[in-house]
């Protein structure tokens, strides 16, 4: 992190940025590919590729092993890196501050709220629920409970029909709390068994990818990115604050109820599938725009290509760290996290 | 609608107009049945001591405000009626403070200025902006952050923003026009002068109407054909600035005597005052 000690900003340009993020996730999707607890070489993983386009007759282990557990892995941590890191973009760019985070509008704390209910009241109150409805009603409950929450604290932020951004971040503040305050409250009901898996669902984990899921998930990240991506110039004009934003003919309540939403729901739907996946949001937004500017329209791709990247790196450590077990990818998100999140704040200290 | 009889003789398309209007806050006025006409090619001050309703009046004319009574006309149409797209290629504003989020450079910012006619981009779009830039001096800064700089330089990136804004005539939609205000507050003596300089020459050569608060009345002499003087939110004196601004009436309103002062060589040239402040 280069000190700004004159103001000027040597920056690389966009098709640098955009081609190393591409480069990077291309990288990670390979070693990601490749490591595991079933190694596979490069060489392997080029005859599974022919084998795909030629339609082998016989599938070798590696094929099974690829296309089975490793591809859908590789894609839901694509598309949660990409959703993150996009998210924590728009968020930050919605509320001015570089410190935001998806989670702050209780994207993540509904979807663990929600989790935390299914895994332990849910036993208790539908007993023939999980079963019918499979591995499916967790994963419903926890995006149904993030955009309840979101939309809760979306609510709460109204004022004359006007959403108060600054309100929005004080009542996110204060459901995270109280969502936080619900979630100890079931640990506390929870049996032995509850507890472990919510404190696994706590930590995140791609191991749930399943081809299913996969699709629906990649598709909702991809509709909602699509639609993110032309929220960059009015971003980039929202900087200025909303009132000259809207001076320059900006929609700005139409801008926020946007992000918000598509935040909820690509953040909601990645969420639900993995669990909480802390740190993206904050930190690839921000490496960004170190290396590239403030500019949107080269922060919410590069956010997402650069959260793609850093998911799948820290997913393939997860697997690989203490095979054939499995570290939670929230435990390795984090320790990159944190640290980067210090040097951040030291890095804005004087702003504070 | 009855005040809008009373001026369908004039040329609207160069007129803004503020109509018997008045805005209330819970507990207080701040502005009362305010009357006020701003003609394009001209320099408007907008004049008056601390919490005369200045800035409130201008929100009026941004639209960021809507008057609780009486109308508001860009042009002879209602402000409310006119798209936010539309109005934004017509006036430009400069707040008295604008924060910026973000290491944007000062160029970026600038750039901003041209949001408005992202879909119908000009020729040299570039260009425009390096002519802002070179407008307000601080072409030379262009590649600094803005957050970087002092308050002064960047009161003039925002004053080049808004140029780029309004740079050229949108199709036949009638006079530009520039919101400023409290323009100069940040900017050092010379300064001062130079944009005042600026914003006069693009009301005499372009026709742009601009609309400024100033608390220097000498500023307010040299620089504005016009001026409207509030005082606890209404207009206590309006019409050419220096037939105004008399002695008397700049006692009565900002309770300081105000003596002429010879010019130099006995030119004649705008009046200018030194100030006392009664003891």
């Amino acid at each position: 992190m280069r000190a700004l000690t004159h103001g000027e900003h040597r920056r690389w340009p966009a098709a640098l940025v955009l081609g190393a993020g591409v480069l990077l996730l291309a990288l990670s999707f390979v070693a990601g590919s490749a490591r595991g607890a079933y190694a596979i070489s490069p060489l392997q993983l080029w005859n599974v590729l022919l084998d795909m386009l030629g339609g082998s007759a016989q599938p070798t282990p590696e094929h099974l092993v690829f296309m089975n557990i490793r591809l859908p892995r590789l894609l839901l941590g694509v598309a949660a890196g990409a959703a993150l890191g996009m998210s924590g973009a728009l968020t930050q760019g919605l509320f001015r501050n570089p410190l935001a985070d998806p989670g702050l509008i209780g994207v993540s704390s509904g979807a663990a709220l929600a989790a935390g209910m299914t895994i332990v009241l849910g036993s208790l109150w539908f007993p023939e629920m999980p079963r019918t409805l499979g591995s499916w009603t967790l994963v419903a409950m926890a995006f149904v409970g993030s955009l309840l929450v979101t939309m809760l604290v979306y609510v709460l932020s109204q004022q004359d029909g006007v959403t108060r951004v600054g309100m929005m971040l004080l009542a996110g503040v204060a459901i995270n709390a109280l969502a936080s305050a619900g979630l100890g409250y079931l640990t506390f009901l929870a049996t032995d068994e509850q507890l472990r898996n919510i404190q696994f669902w706590l930590l995140g984990s791609l191991g749930g990818a399943r081809w299913n899921a996969v699709a629906l998930v990649v598709s909702m990240v991809a509709a909602a990115m699509g639609a993110g991506l032309a929220l960059a110039k009015p971003l980039n004009a929202i900087a200025l604050g909303e009132a000259q934003a809207a001076l320059l003919g900006v929609p700005v309540e139409r801008v926020k109820r946007l992000a918000v939403l598509l935040t909820a729901l690509a953040v909601g739907a990645v969420t639900a599938t993995t669990g909480i996946i802390g740190f993206i949001g904050l930190v690839a937004p921000h490496c960004v725009r170190l290396v590239a500017g403030p500019d949107h329209r080269i922060v919410l791709p590069g956010s997402a290509l650069l959260g793609a990247a850093l998911v799948l790196a820290a997913d393939s450590m997860a697997r690989t760290m203490v095979k054939p077990a499995e570290l939670p990818l929230g435990v390795l998100t984090a320790f990159v996290g944190v640290p980067f999140f210090l040097l951040l704040l030291r890095h804005f200290r004087s702003r504070l | 609608m009855n005040a809008r009889n009373q001026t369908d003789f004039l040329p609207l398309t160069g007129m803004f107009e503020v109509a018997g209007a008045g805005v209330e806050v819970p507990g207080r006025s701040l502005l009362r049945a305010v009357s006020a006409q701003f003609i394009a090619g001209q320099v408007t001050a907008v004049l008056g001591p601390n919490g005369a309703g200045k800035s409130t009046l201008m929100s009026l004319l941004t639209g960021q405000r809507q008057p609780s009574d009486g109308y508001v006309y860009l042009a002879g149409k209602a402000l409310p009626s006119y798209v936010p797209a539309e109005l934004a290629r017509l006036r430009a504003c400069v707040a008295q403070e604008t924060q910026v989020a973000f290491e944007f450079t000062v160029r970026e910012v600038v750039e901003l200025g041209r949001y408005p006619h992202r879909r119908h981009p000009g020729r040299n779009e570039a260009g425009i902006v390096t002519q802002a830039m070179q407008a307000t001096a601080v072409d030379h800064l262009q590649h600094r952050a803005l957050n970087t700089l002092s308050g002064g330089e960047k009161a003039r990136v925002h004053l080049a923003r808004a140029l780029a804004q309004v740079w050229e005539h949108c199709g036949s939609q009638g006079a530009r026009w520039l919101l400023l205000d409290e323009p100069t507050a940040a900017l050092d003596l010379r300064h001062q002068h130079g944009m005042l300089q600026l914003v006069r020459a693009w009301a005499t050569s372009q026709g742009v109407g601009v609309v400024a608060v100033l608390h220097d009345l000498n500023l307010a002499l040299r620089y504005s054909d016009r001026c409207v003087v509030l005082q606890g939110g209404q207009v206590v004196g309006s019409g050419a600035t220096a037939e105004v601004l008399t002695p008397l009436c700049i006692e009565k309103v900002w309770g300081v005597l105000a003596h002429p002062v010879a010019q130099r060589g006995g030119e004649p040239g705008p009046r200018q005052y030194l100030f006392d402040v009664p003891v």
